[in-house]
């Protein structure tokens, strides 16, 4: 059953509740960084860890310190303090034990500092907390969305490279047609709108 | 009253623990910065155009440091880069030799013909998608000009339905030769290099239908030249410029003067 449930968070973060395509968090660099196939990929796989590991912090400090507390209130104002931290750390850890990796990640770490879909992501999983719902289900909602990230991220960069070669209108060139080809991808994802329940029936 | 005091206690001491943690350990995972590759990437122009071989200019300026890259690979930064490099690493100032692109195709509107009336996107890459391309040859400069709108120098111009190089514009940063969807220019030697203007690997007879300076594979150049540096591989020559002295027979004896030279021998 928990097997079960697991795998029914993670395909809910990727398709019906994509953090970019659904729920318009992370479009700065949706936007910014889907130019090209490999910094895109270079960018989610960044993200990715960065989710996974915000989330592994903030959910037991949430858990253990706010809620007994009654500072629940908090939690904007600490979540982003503690991310910033923790990607400096990871900045600082990478440089010195794998630098081929912080060379590939290097200028996409500090962006993801502030990125509003990291945020989003250790923020609102916190609603669905439960009985049913524990640190093992935030852990890989956290990785599901770095993922649907990734998915929409490389779907992006494919529907932009064909941009490259159309005969756009002078005055929709640019951030104008971008625009519009990300809301029309956003749009595919509404295809998906109750796909996970259906598919795996929890109760 | 409490409950201020609490949260504010919580955010500081939280921030102040992470302030600690990073101080701590940015000391002890530092990673000692290389002053010589610093300097040598503030002389690298900084174009990150790769024509070096290595992964932009933070690559080169690297192995530069390390000893591990020659001083004169910079294309785009020319002598004045050169001369500065070598001052930082000590070592004395070495000659850079002149690279250009070359455009391997004479295929003006003179020699051969389009396939058919083309209004679409003035893109090579785009018509490249219609129908394989709209030139009779199937090899060659479809002249709608992708190298010359990559071009950060302004060296490279569709003229008569074909790229030319401005050699004294080029800097050989290898940007139009990645552009190319038609894979036919390469980065040469300026001097003493021969440049086969050709790039169709059909046969003679098939050449000849479609454009009148082609390589029809006849091997001439490949028997005449004294230093064995051309190859006929699928009916097309190839120079190796490391072997190439410039003596110019090559050139003189072609029956369809598609080989040429860059600067006069």
């Amino acid at each position: 059953m928990l097997i079960k449930s697991l795998i029914a968070v993670f395909l809910a973060a990727i398709l019906t509740e994509n953090y970019v395509l659904s729920k318009f968090l992370g479009i700065c660099p949706f936007l910014g960084v889907s130019k090209k196939l490999n910094t895109a990929v270079g960018m989610s796989v960044a993200v990715t860890f960065v989710m996974v590991l915000a989330t592994a912090v903030t959910f037991p400090i949430y858990m253990y310190i706010l809620v007994p507390s009654g500072m629940e209130y908090l939690q904007t104002v600490l979540f982003i303090l503690i991310i910033a931290g923790l990607v400096q750390l990871v900045e600082i850890v990478l440089k010195k034990y794998i630098p081929a990796l912080y060379k590939s990640l290097g200028i996409y770490l500090p962006l993801i500092t502030t990125n509003c879909a990291v945020l989003g992501v250790t923020m609102l999983v916190l609603q669905k907390v439960g009985p049913d719902y524990t640190y093992i289900h935030a852990l890989v909602n956290a990785f599901g969305a770095g993922i649907g990230f990734l998915v929409a991220m490389v779907m992006f960069a494919g529907v932009r490279g064909r941009l490259e070669n159309a005969d756009i209108p002078k005055s929709l060139k640019g951030l104008p047609i971008t625009l519009v080809a990300a809301s029309l991808t956003s749009l595919s994802f509404l295809g998906f709108a109750g796909f996970v329940e259906k598919l795996i029936p929890l109760s | 009253m409490n409950g201020i005091l609490f949260a504010v206690a919580l955010v500081a001491g939280i921030g102040l623990l992470i302030g600690l943690i990073l101080s701590i350990a940015s000391i002890l995972m530092a990673v000692p910065k290389d002053e010589k590759a610093e300097k040598i990437l503030e002389a690298l122009p900084g174009a990150n155009c790769g024509a070096c071989g290595f992964s932009g200019c933070s690559g080169y300026a690297d192995a530069l440091a390390k000893g591990k890259a020659e001083v004169g690979l910079c294309a785009p930064g020319g002598l004045a880069c050169v001369t500065e490099i070598s001052a930082i690493l000590g070592v004395e100032t070495g000659s850079i030799e002149k690279k250009v692109a070359a455009v391997h195709c004479m295929g003006s509107l003179d020699n051969t013909s389009y396939l058919a009336e083309y209004n679409g996107i003035k893109s090579c890459a785009a018509a490249l998608r219609i129908g394989g391309g709209l030139t009779a040859c199937s090899y060659g400069c479809m002249g709608l000009g992708d190298c010359e709108a990559v071009c950060p120098y302004d060296a490279i111009h569709v003229c008569n339905g074909v790229a030319v190089v401005d050699n004294d514009k080029c800097k050989a940063c290898a940007m139009c030769v990645k552009e190319c969807p038609r894979h036919i220019i390469s980065i040469v030697p300026y001097k003493n290099s021969a440049v086969v203007r050709c790039s169709n690997k059909d046969k003679g007879a098939v050449t000849r239908k479609v454009c009148s300076a082609g390589c029809i594979g006849c091997k001439k150049c490949e028997k005449n030249c004294p230093v064995n540096a051309i190859k006929v591989t699928d009916f097309c020559a190839s120079i190796d410029p490391s072997l190439c002295t410039g003596c110019g027979v090559c050139a003189d004896n072609c029956p369809q003067h598609c080989i040429s030279y860059l600067s006069p021998y």
